[in-house]
C-alpha cells in the first residue's frame, strides 16, 4: 500500500495537456445533451485494433472523460454507439437493435476505416458492409487503426468541450 | 430545507469522489459538476421501458427517491431540533433505506434479464447481512442514550464526548463503516465504474432504465452515498450540528455537515484507488465480521459502560 502511495506521488498527473477544441460542424443532436455523452462501444466484427486504440483514449494519457465522456454498460443509458469494423452478417441484427434501444436523441460513431468503408475487408464473405449501410452516421474517424487522438477529437465533437 | 440541501450536494459528492480517483490515477477528471451535467442531460432524453415490464419496474424509481427523501428530511444532519423528531427513529430510518433497495431489486427482477435477476439476488445477498448489522451497530450507541431516536442519540453524544473513545462506540464506527461501504455499492464489495456485467451488484439491477428513469436512480443513489455518509459523520463525530433552530446555528450546521461529507466523501475515494474488488464469495465473509464488530460493540456497551 506504501508502494502505491509514493507511484502516485512519483508519477504524478500523466495526462496530457488538452489540445485546443476541435472545430468543424457538430451533429445536431449533440448540442441537446448539454456536455455529457455517455457511450457504448460496440464491436460490429472489427479485428480489435481499434479496441485498444479507445482503450488508451479513455487512459490516463489521453482522458477522454475530462470532456464529459464516459464509458457506459448498457445501450440504454447510452446516448451515442461507438461502432468499430466492417459489419459482419452476425452482427447486423444486434447492431440495429442496439441502436433501437438508444433512447433519444442518439448519435453512432463509426471508428476506423473498416467501419467507414470495410477497409481491408471489402468484399468479404461474411461481411454485410460499412456501419452506415445498416445504421445511420453521424461521426466518422479514419485510419487503421485511429489514433487516440482522432478519436478524442470526435468525441469532443459530441461533448462541444 | 435539509432534503434540498442534500438533494444539492450528492451529486457534487459523486463528482468529487470521481474527481479525487481521477487526479490520484493521473487523470486530469471530468469536473465536480459532471454529474448534475449527466443528471440534467438524462432528464431531457426520452423514456424507454422494455417490453413485458409492468408498473413495478416504472414506480421503482419513484420509491427509491421518494424513501431516501424521507430519510433526508427527518435524519438528524443540520439540526437535531428536527420538526418531525419522532420519526427520525433508529428502525425507521433503517427500514425506510431497505424499503428503496427492494424496489429496485424488484425492478431488477421485473426485467427478466439474465443480469436483472442476478444483481437482485446479489443486492438481496448483501442486504440481508447488512441491515442487522446496522440495526445492532446504532443499537449499541442507543442504549446509552436512552432511546432509539437518532436526534437524541447525536444530542446526548453531543453532551458526553468522551463516550466516542469508548469500545463500544469505537467498535460501532468500524462495523457501521464496512457496513455503509457494503450498502453504497462500493469498493471493494461493488465496483460503481464496471463495465463488466458478470461483476456488477448495484449497476446490474439498473442497466435497463434509461432517460428520466435513470436520472431519478443515479440521483437516488447519489443521495443514498451522501445519506449514509451524513449519518456516520452526525453519529461519530456530533460537532458543529444545530441544536436550536436560530438562523445562525443553522448555517453552522450546514457548514459543518458539508465539510464532514466531503472529508469522508474523499478518505471514502482515496480508500478505492488501494482496494481492488472482493470476490464475491468473500463479500459474506467481510460482512459477517462486521456482523461480530456490531455485536461485541453492543455488548461492551452493556458490560463496560
Amino acid at each position: 500500500m506504501l508502494g502505491l502511495w509514493r507511484k502516485i506521488r512519483r508519477t504524478g498527473r500523466v495526462a496530457e495537456a488538452a489540445p485546443p477544441r476541435p472545430d468543424g460542424e457538430r451533429p445536431e443532436a449533440a448540442r441537446r445533451l448539454g456536455g455529457s455523452v455517455q457511450v457504448r462501444h460496440v464491436d460490429a466484427g472489427s479485428c480489435n485494433g481499434c479496441e485498444v486504440e479507445i482503450g488508451s483514449a479513455f487512459g490516463p494519457v489521453y482522458d477522454a472523460e475530462r470532456y464529459g465522456a464516459r464509458l457506459v454498460a448498457s445501450p440504454r443509458h447510452a446516448d451515442a454507439l461507438l461502432v468499430t469494423g466492417p459489419v459482419t452478417r452476425n452482427m447486423a441484427e444486434p447492431l440495429r437493435r442496439t441502436f433501437e434501444a438508444v433512447p433519444q436523441p442518439r448519435l453512432v460513431v463509426a471508428v476506423g476505416d473498416c467501419a467507414r468503408n470495410c477497409g481491408v475487408f471489402a468484399g468479404a464473405y461474411g461481411v454485410v458492409g460499412p456501419v452506415s449501410e445498416v445504421v445511420r452516421v453521424d461521426v466518422e474517424v479514419a485510419g487503421c487503426p485511429p489514433r487516440p487522438e482522432a478519436i478524442v477529437e470526435a468525441l469532443r465533437k459530441l461533448t462541444g468541450r | 430545507m435539509q432534503a434540498l440541501l442534500v438533494v444539492a450536494v450528492a451529486p457534487l459528492l459523486v463528482g468529487l469522489m470521481r474527481q479525487i480517483r481521477a487526479r490520484l490515477e493521473g487523470r486530469a477528471g471530468a469536473g465536480v459538476a459532471q454529474p448534475w451535467r449527466d443528471l440534467r442531460k438524462l432528464l431531457r432524453k426520452e423514456r424507454i421501458a422494455p417490453r413485458g415490464t409492468s408498473e413495478v419496474f416504472r414506480a421503482a424509481p419513484l420509491v427509491l427517491v421518494a424513501t431516501t427523501l424521507v430519510v433526508a428530511v427527518v435524519a438528524p444532519f443540520v439540526t437535531t431540533a428536527s420538526a418531525i423528531d419522532p420519526v427520525a427513529d433508529l428502525f425507521a430510518v433503517v427500514a425506510l433505506l431497505a424499503l428503496g433497495t427492494v424496489a429496485l431489486a424488484l425492478a431488477g427482477l421485473d426485467t427478466g434479464t439474465a443480469f436483472g435477476g442476478m444483481g437482485a439476488s446479489r443486492e438481496m445477498t448483501i442486504i440481508a447481512l447488512v441491515e442487522p448489522t446496522m440495526l445492532v451497530a446504532i443499537v449499541a450507541l442507543s442504549v446509552r442514550a436512552g432511546s432509539t431516536n437518532l436526534a437524541t442519540i447525536v444530542s446526548s453524544t453531543l453532551h458526553d464526548p468522551a463516550r466516542l473513545v469508548s469500545p463500544a462506540s469505537l467498535l460501532a464506527a468500524a462495523a457501521l463503516v464496512v457496513v455503509i461501504v457494503a450498502e453504497t455499492g462500493r469498493l471493494p464489495v461493488d465496483n460503481p465504474s464496471t463495465h463488466l456485467e458478470l461483476s456488477m451488484v448495484h449497476e446490474a439491477m439498473v442497466l435497463e432504465y434509461a432517460g428520466p428513469d435513470l436520472a431519478l436512480i443515479e440521483l437516488a443513489s447519489a443521495m443514498r452515498l451522501t445519506v449514509f455518509l451524513g449519518l456516520l459523520a452526525n453519529l461519530f463525530l456530533p460537532w458543529g450540528i444545530a441544536t436550536t433552530a436560530t438562523p445562525l446555528a443553522l448555517l453552522l450546521g450546514v457548514l459543518a455537515l458539508l465539510v464532514k461529507i466531503a472529508l469522508l466523501g474523499a478518505v471514502l475515494a482515496a480508500g478505492e484507488v488501494f482496494l481492488a474488488k472482493l470476490r464475491l464469495f468473500r463479500v459474506p465473509e467481510l460482512l459477517a465480521g462486521s456482523f461480530v464488530l456490531a455485536l461485541l460493540a453492543v455488548a461492551a456497551s452493556f458490560f463496560l459502560a
